[in-house]
């Protein structure tokens, strides 16, 4: 039993030594390391974080450890979020003020100066076909949805100054509630009728020589002659791709707002949130304009919206070159009425445009 | 008048979610609904540190600003409520909120999100009735002359709630005891008594005789009302 121990014991002496040799070689790098001595070990024992260099931390948003499955929860400070009141309540809010105020201000310096556009001449009483049905539809569909967005949208952002004030909390508190319901649920609504419209009218709206000569005669304020239009003028057009660029860029973001599923960020919020609110103030202050022009500010012009026909002087002077092409169509009254109940809907002018 | 605030000591908070767990009891909040939470910086390294974070009821808040309801209001005691009646749930109080404390019960499409809720300071909300105002905003301890449970059930009462000029002088006494010039925000490395050094820095924490520290505490004693006066 000794004899087989003994060679044991050896092993276990020749272990130690090389353990010891180990033992001895770390301690040597601890103790010459320069980042392990004796300091660092009482450091970090003191540990506790705190100070300048921690309130640093916080404050740029470093995201910790929490219990709560709240989102974002790990986060101390939300470090945006003071920019993002800043430019909403800065610039955004009064900035749309001065867009639509100034909109609406311009619009009635023109109508006290030139007042409404009178048709030239009298009526032939004769109609043209300009609007079928579907377009018509297509086109009330758009401005009525838009015209609860931006009634709505404009509620939002402004309606706390003043609607609590004079017509107290009940309606205050359910006007509010039913804007924000509206603008939620219409605004995918809307982005489906704007959709099609800009498909459809797509062919239209591409500017040509005529356009650019239109805009340079103001669009008929510069010099005395009405510039020459195709089926539609140069404004026309403009309003199209304002409407197709701001107008995406409104339901882009304005989808971020409704669908804040899909793990998004208050950052993606904010941002998406001074995109909508900047672009579609920009786009209501522009849409004054159109609807001006197309109510008050001109003869003539609703009646092709409204019923799909314009009177024969409208076309000429509005549309000098479409109506070249399709004087031959123009029909009476009476015939206008039955069409308008059957199949009216042959818009040979749309149909054309859309060729071409 | 008291104008109230929230002040966790990080050197003192040991991250046991007591306040969090008292809040959810004293205010019965919805499932999913945690007003307060604590967060821990750098969990599990030499450094980590924790901090109990809800509404801290500021004197220029942001939610009161960008709400599109106007329900925000400040109480004269500087308590931020608002009031559920009017709340649309359209979520900017929490774009806007530093501190991530509005929560909305749920997250649905077309904006659905729900009544916002956040820490009241226990002090409940706009609504007469009792009962209904347990069950909509939670408990109002204030009117009961008592302060927010979380801070009231703090283990190492690291979480501090009261008058402002009240917590400031609890803290700086704390201060005094600990010889940390900079309160919560030092570190105790960069605060070792220095020998040969005059004023405070040459006092140890812990050395000193009651006279000494009276002495500290009135070299160290700040006026919050005119902080607050500032803000």
């Amino acid at each position: 039993m000794t004899k087989t121990t003994q060679p044991d014991s050896r092993t276990v002496k020749a272990l130690l030594q090389v353990f010891a040799v180990l033992v001895l070689a770390g301690l040597a790098i601890l103790l010459f390391s320069p980042h392990a001595g004796a300091d660092d070990a009482a450091a970090k024992v003191q540990g506790n974080f705190a100070g300048a260099d921690y309130w640093r931390e916080v404050s740029d948003g470093t995201v910790g450890y929490t219990t709560s499955k709240g989102a974002e929860h790990g986060q101390l400070i939300n470090v945006s979020g003071e920019r993002w009141r800043e430019l909403r309540n800065k610039w955004i809010s009064p900035g749309g003020l001065y867009a639509i105020g100034g909109s609406l201000g311009l619009l009635t310096l023109v109508y006290l100066t030139l007042g409404c556009m009178k048709l030239d001449k009298p009526r032939t009483g004769r109609l043209i076909l300009r609007w079928g049905l579907f377009d018509r539809a297509m086109h009330w569909f758009v401005a009525i949805t838009f015209l609860t967005l931006a009634f709505t949208g404009l509620n939002i952002l402004y309606g706390k100054h003043f609607i609590p004030e004079y017509f107290g909390y009940d309606i205050w508190k359910n006007l509010i509630a039913l804007s924000k319901f509206l603008h939620n649920y219409i605004g995918p609504i809307f982005s489906i009728g704007l959709l099609v419209m800009i498909i459809r009218w797509f062919g239209n709206n591409f500017f040509n020589m005529t356009d650019v000569k239109w805009f340079i005669q103001g669009g008929g304020l510069i010099g005395n002659k009405h510039p020459s239009a195709e089926f539609l003028n140069g404004g026309e057009k403009g309003w199209y791709w304002a409407l197709t660029i701001l107008g995406l860029v409104v339901v882009g973001s304005g989808l971020v707002l409704d669908f804040p599923l899909f793990g998004l960020t208050r950052n993606d919020m904010q941002t998406a949130n001074l995109i909508h609110g900047g672009v579609s103030l920009l786009l209501v202050a522009i849409s004054l304009g159109h609807i001006y022009i197309g109510t008050i500010g001109s003869e003539g012009a609703l009646e092709g919206m409204k019923t799909g026909y314009v009177d024969e002087t409208w076309a000429k002077q509005h549309h000098d070159l479409w109506y070249a092409e399709v004087k031959d169509q123009a029909i009476d009254p009476a015939q206008a009425q039955t069409d308008k109940s059957g199949k009216a809907d042959k818009p040979g002018n749309a149909e054309k445009a859309e060729q071409a | 008048m008291a104008k109230m605030k929230f002040l966790c000591d990080s050197e003192r908070c040991i991250e046991c979610n007591g306040c969090v767990t008292a809040c959810k009891n004293a205010n019965e909040t919805e499932w999913g609904i945690q007003r307060r939470r604590v967060v821990t910086i750098d969990d599990g390294e030499p450094n980590e540190t924790s901090i109990s974070v809800a509404c801290m009821h500021c004197t220029d808040a942001p939610c009161m600003a960008v709400c599109p309801t106007d329900c925000f209001y400040q109480t004269d005691d500087g308590i931020v409520l608002h009031d559920k009646d009017l709340c649309i749930g359209c979520g900017y109080c929490l774009f806007a909120c530093p501190f991530g404390a509005p929560q909305f019960p749920s997250e649905g499409a077309f904006g659905e999100r729900g009544k916002m809720d956040k820490c009241t300071f226990c002090a409940g909300g706009p609504e007469e009735d009792p009962a209904k105002q347990k069950a909509k905003y939670g408990a109002n301890r204030i009117a009961e002359g008592k302060l927010p449970l979380c801070a009231e059930m703090c283990s190492t009462k690291a979480l501090l709630a009261g008058d402002a000029q009240k917590v400031s002088d609890i803290f700086r006494e704390r201060v005094v005891y600990r010889g940390h010039k900079d309160g919560a925000w030092s570190s105790v490395d960069e605060q070792k008594a220095a020998p040969g050094k005059q004023g405070p820095e040459a006092l140890v924490p812990g050395q000193m005789d009651s006279q000494q520290m009276a002495a500290l505490a009135s070299e160290l004693a700040v006026d919050a009302s005119n902080i607050i006066a500032k803000a």
